[in-house]
């Protein structure tokens, strides 16, 4: 069985899930101080 | 004699705000390095594995998701009793802050998981302990954020996901020891306060992702904590106003 499919889904779902989550905390901290203000 | 503020002082939400803005970039940084170090060294330089092949290299991102999904809830269950016992004002809006990471990491765990048992085992999915109390981990993260937003009243949402965080810390040890307590398809741990059973070359990269998706977990849960503390700032503001309002009408 060739592994390496199941290798880049790992990463690629890592990258989506953990990246998506970075960049929403990144923007909902960046708009939440500016309301703030 | 004044004595310097420590942890406790940073329970002090201005002071914390300060602190972690000076924190955030560092730690960010930090993280994409060691993150690009381990998982660059993990897919090209480290060896395969001379059983299970290639599939070894989604090790570097699954063993790390466990290790934090599993050290974000204990983080978690801390600061839900911290709220109960010192009332810390942090710690109530920690375990709404961590909570979400946490349940992040624990699917990560449970889909490259899955996806690296279909060549492994055959299966991408079988019912036994450690993978049915992944999952039930990932549930309990999940039931956290609910109820933490099943209420209008937010102080009743914090007392009922603090007692589920704290309950839930009972699943932690049947994760760790479900691998000897039942027959399972997942390997024992490799990696104990003894020693290791990896070789130097794999465990180098790994030991390099695990830092970096640390301080990842680290740096969103205070991301998380500075929105929390600007929303309810904002709140209090408007409250504030409406009251004056009110009194001048």
């Amino acid at each position: 069985m060739n592994q390496l499919p199941f290798i880049i889904a790992a990463y690629a779902v890592a990258l989506v899930v953990l990246g998506g989550l970075t960049l929403s905390s990144f923007l909902w901290m960046r708009r939440a101080e500016r309301e703030e203000e | 004699m004044q004595q310097s503020p420590g942890w406790h002082g940073l329970a002090n939400p201005h002071r914390f705000q300060r602190v972690s803005a000076l924190i955030l970039p560092w730690l960010m940084a930090a993280a994409l390095g060691f993150l690009a170090a381990g998982l660059f060294i993990g897919l090209v330089v480290a060896p395969p594995d001379y059983l299970q092949g290639p599939s070894v290299r989604i090790m570097y991102v699954h063993v790390p998701a466990a290790w934090l999904s599993l050290g974000g809830y204990l983080g978690m269950a801390i600061a839900a009793l911290a709220a109960r016992v010192w009332r810390h004002p942090l710690a109530d809006l920690s375990v709404r802050a961590i909570a979400p990471v946490g349940a992040a990491f624990a699917a990560v765990c449970l889909l490259t998981g899955s996806l690296w048992g279909r060549p492994t085992w055959g299966t991408w999915w079988v019912w036994d302990g450690r993978l049915t109390s992944m999952l039930v981990l990932f549930l309990l993260y999940l039931g956290v954020i609910a109820l933490a937003h099943a209420y209008e009243d937010r102080s009743r949402g914090d007392r009922a996901a603090g007692l589920l965080a704290i309950v839930g810390v009972i699943n932690l040890p049947i994760i760790k020891y479900s691998v000897e307590w039942w027959n399972t398809l997942h390997q024992p741990a490799s990696i104990r306060l003894s020693g290791s059973t990896i070789h130097a070359d794999m465990l180098q990269p790994l030991l390099l992702s695990a830092v970096g998706f640390a301080l990842l977990f680290a740096g969103v849960v205070l991301m998380r904590m500075r929105a929390l503390i600007a929303a309810q700032k904002k709140a209090v503001r408007l409250r504030r106003k409406a009251a004056l309002a009110d009194a001048g009408a």
